[in-house]
């Protein structure tokens, strides 16, 4: 069979950085996967803009336990896609980007953020677009910065 | 193998090539369907994933059920969920059922383009010495309403998975569009 599983970029920060951005993205896969592991100039979102879409077009829903705690919040209509919250210490986060380059429906991401000094975290967010995904911001709002060493790698999964 | 785990569970090192295969994909047709099936599962890998877009046309999770031939109906699946509304984070657990009941739709969905997503994992599932556990991470958001969901559940049985079910709940139906994809990772 042929492989399924396959890298399509790499980013490793050589430096502070509030924006990075996977582009150009071939629609030949059936889900992306969002890899990342580094750390925060402060506590920071992860957040995804898909397509430069800037409108209120994004939602989230948060389950999260602090270690003395679990909760559960919600956000809605955001200008981007809350998947993770990135802090000093080292963090990763997995984000599954399902079925991105249908034209029928919306666009629902599934991810797990861990950082062991602060939160283990699942999220879902929406995208409330049938566009195909070809382009990806990961943005740190609020001025922070994703930091030197930290790595962003973007994978392809193929169904048969 | 560390490259498998770290590649498929993600520390960002990709797999060996041909360690993770694509096996079957299901995509629902207009006129749904109530119950997804895999069949003749190879024998050949070490784990299973099953990866689910879903729409549904009611409200209810959806069930697997597993078999060695023929599919174990019998209540002989146990289940826990760590789920949070939005609001607050709950948990859940149920022995004697007779399936694994994971994710959740809603019925009349408010947005009915946005589909719930699962991720799907059925570890050692070819092992004859071990009963078999599943692992899921799911959830929905409607912008204003859903959940986000961490699932377990147990097969209380050490034969060998070559078929699974996927149920939709209580006599419903995945919608068109609905799709799920099985592939093996080798160990």
């Amino acid at each position: 069979m042929a492989s399924t599983y396959e890298p399509i970029a790499t980013t490793t920060l050589g430096s502070g950085q509030g924006l990075v951005t996977f582009a150009s993205i071939p629609a030949t896969y059936t889900d992306l996967r969002l890899v990342y592991t580094g750390t925060g100039s402060a506590t920071i979102p992860f957040a995804l803009q898909f397509n430069n879409d800037t409108g209120s077009n994004y939602s989230y829903t948060l389950l999260y336990g602090t270690g003395s705690s679990a909760a559960s919040t919600r956000g809605t209509s955001q200008t981007e896609g809350y998947v993770g919250n990135v802090w000093t210490d080292q963090n990763t986060i997995i984000v599954d980007i399902m079925n991105y380059s249908n034209t029928t429906t919306y666009k629902t991401q599934i991810s797990r953020a861990n950082s062991a000094g602060n939160r283990v975290a699942a999220w879902v967010n929406l995208w409330r677009s049938t566009a195909a995904i070809n382009k990806i911001d990961i943005t740190a709002t609020g001025g922070g910065s994703y930091q030197t060493g930290s790595t962003f790698t973007l994978y392809g999964i193929k169904a048969a | 193998m560390l490259n498998v785990i770290t590649g498929v569970h993600g520390a960002g090192t990709p797999p060996v090539t041909n360690s993770y295969e694509s096996i079957a994909t299901v995509t629902v047709g207009a006129g749904g369907s109530g119950t997804i099936s895999f069949t003749s599962i190879p024998s050949t890998y070490k784990h299973l994933q099953i990866r689910a877009t879903v729409l549904e046309s009611n409200d209810g999770v959806m069930g697997f059920r597993f078999g060695n031939g023929s599919i174990d109906s019998g209540n002989n699946y146990t289940i826990h969920e760590l789920y949070g509304t939005g609001s607050s984070a709950s948990a859940y657990a149920a022995t004697a059922q007779n399936n694994i009941g994971i994710n959740y739709n809603y019925s009349a969905s408010p947005l009915s383009s946005a589909p719930s997503v699962a991720v799907v994992d059925i570890l050692d599932y070819a092992n004859t010495s071990k009963n078999k556990t599943l692992r899921a991470l799911c959830g929905v958001d409607y912008n204003g309403s859903g959940y986000v969901r961490l699932d377990s559940g147990l097969w209380l049985s050490t034969a060998a998975i070559n078929a699974i079910d996927i149920v939709a709940y209580s006599g419903k139906t995945f919608n068109q569009y609905s799709s799920f994809a099985l592939y093996g990772i080798k160990g």
